[in-house]
């Protein structure tokens, strides 16, 4: 006689709903299970309809976001047996509008991200006779940790602040900014400055610290937030003190 | 409201609650270190009240240290020195953050710049206490 | 492009005012209004006080003291208020009060420690 867990799932129809309410679901207890896997168990045997998002199920694709009791999680990396005896919540992201059951809409992410410019930026590209750009372990190191966002956008989910400043860039998007910055192959560290250094995109951030705590691959998005704030104020300085000549 | 087409379905949005720093105890921890920064200007006005005093003769001086001993006072300026030394150790705790430093390529580990923080913090603390003491 | 906000200005005092309030206010508290008050431990007098304050050195100490952690205030509290009770939308309002009650805060203490005698 296997055990059993409740799920209680929001479940959002946009045709259907005027607003998200909850659905249970008993399924089986399995030592192993994560939650993404009671979520595949109910879709496969139970309820057809419930729709979410997923793909690789190894913490790696970022799709499976969501929230469980209130925390942000990957759902493909939270163990069920960790709720026992339950009852689980799963929900869908915070502070992001919800397109359907667990699906929510991120455009607004993917916007800000473009507006990040998470690509090198080079004043003239390199010829390809020059063969590869040569970089030491030492400056690897720099943006290293910041180049593992997986782009899950939990730290999102978690900041408070962009749940309540709708213009504010946010953990995910000003963390791949300073990974560019940082890295000794960009050029680009003024034009992202001329566009994230406004009250909203980045002076929004008061250090939480959230963003950190539920970043599932380490990134440390907050401390990155800190670097790009020092390294803005820097910029800021050398442009009060010598207004002359802006590269 | 508009009903959701085919290409456009209707998005949900939840308002955030006016309370939504209850709901979790990082949330109530982070607005309680914000707010510390008003037992941080209470400072202030205290010391600007002092210099004042201080400013109006003896007399005036005397009331003042009276002001001070009410047992309201006492109660604000308990919990106000709480919050200040909550300020203080939060913020030597996250100013690493800002400043990852580098000798020979390796990165120094937070600890070894929190640590010389609480060092400075003790030693000019010590100083003002010697100077204040001495009378 | 838009121009650059000035906001890195506003965050380098909030930050300076910040190491001030954190080396020298719990010291500060302790003793003037806990220990001093309390009699755990013996304050200066009115006279040592007053020949502490007539080395310029400790004017400009408090002056410091009581100026940069006001601007550390009005920065962090104006944050509180926009996020807290999510008014934002005074920004205007909340700057003014802010900013302004630092400013006034900073010419009241130059006033005081310029005019004792």
């Amino acid at each position: 006689m296997t055990e059993k867990i409740i799920l209680e799932v929001t479940r959002y129809h946009p045709e259907r709903d005027k607003e998200p309410g909850l659905q249970t679901y008993e399924v089986p207890l399995r030592k192993e299970w994560v939650v993404l896997d009671a979520l595949n168990y109910v879709k496969d045997k139970v309820d057809g309809s419930l729709s979410f998002r997923w793909s690789c199920r190894m913490g790696i694709c970022g799709s499976c976001g969501m929230m469980v009791n209130g925390e942000p999680k990957l759902t493909c990396a939270t163990f069920l047996a960790d709720y026992a005896p339950g009852p689980v919540r799963v929900e869908p992201m915070k502070n992001f509008p919800i397109l359907r059951d667990l699906i929510v809409e991120v455009s607004d992410f993917l916007v800000k991200l473009g507006k990040a410019k998470p690509w090198l930026i080079r004043e003239e590209e390199r010829p390809l006779t020059q063969g590869e750009f040569l970089q030491t372990p030492a400056q690897l190191d720099t943006f290293k940790q910041f180049s593992m966002c997986i782009n899950c956008l939990l730290c999102y989910a978690a900041c408070p602040v962009y749940g309540l400043d709708p213009l504010f860039s946010g953990p995910a998007a000003i963390a791949l900014a300073q990974r560019y910055n940082a890295d000794s192959r960009d050029q680009g560290a003024q034009e992202r400055l001329d566009i994230l250094s406004h009250s909203d995109g980045i002076w929004a951030c008061t250090f939480v610290g959230e963003c950190t705590e539920v970043c599932p691959k380490d990134v440390d998005p907050a401390g990155a937030i800190q670097q790009y704030k020092l390294t803005a104020a820097k910029e800021w300085m050398k442009s009060f003190l010598m207004p002359w000549g802006r590269r | 409201m508009p009903s959701s087409t085919e290409y456009s379905p209707r998005t949900f949005r939840k308002r955030v609650s006016t309370y939504w720093w209850l709901h979790r105890w990082p949330y109530l921890r982070f607005i309680l270190r914000e707010l510390s920064s008003v037992f941080v200007a209470w400072f202030v006005v205290i010391a600007l009240l002092q210099i004042k005093a201080l400013k109006n003769g003896p007399t005036a001086y005397t009331e003042f240290q009276e002001w001070l001993r009410s047992p309201t006072l006492i109660a604000v300026n308990v919990a106000a020195l709480l919050f200040v030394v909550f300020h203080a150790t939060t913020w030597f705790n996250l100013t690493p953050k800002a400043m990852p430093l580098r000798v020979r390529g390796k990165r120094i580990p937070s600890l070894l710049i929190v640590a010389p923080s609480y060092f400075v913090w003790l030693a000019i603390s010590a100083a003002v206490a010697w100077i204040l003491l001495r009378g | 492009m838009d121009k650059r906000s000035n906001e890195p200005f506003f965050w380098m005092l909030f930050s300076a005012g910040g190491v001030v309030a954190a080396m020298l206010i719990p010291v500060h508290l302790f003793l003037f209004v806990v220990a001093f008050p309390l009699g755990w431990l013996d304050g200066p007098s009115y006279p040592s006080l007053l020949a502490l304050l007539r080395y310029p050195f400790a004017r400009l100490y408090l002056f410091v003291l009581c100026s940069l952690p006001l601007f550390h205030w009005a920065h962090r509290f104006r944050y509180t208020l926009y996020d807290g009770l999510q008014i934002k939308h005074l920004n205007e309002l909340i700057n003014t009060f802010c900013y302004g009650g630092a400013i006034l805060g900073t010419v009241l203490a130059a006033y005081l420690l310029w005019s004792i005698p």
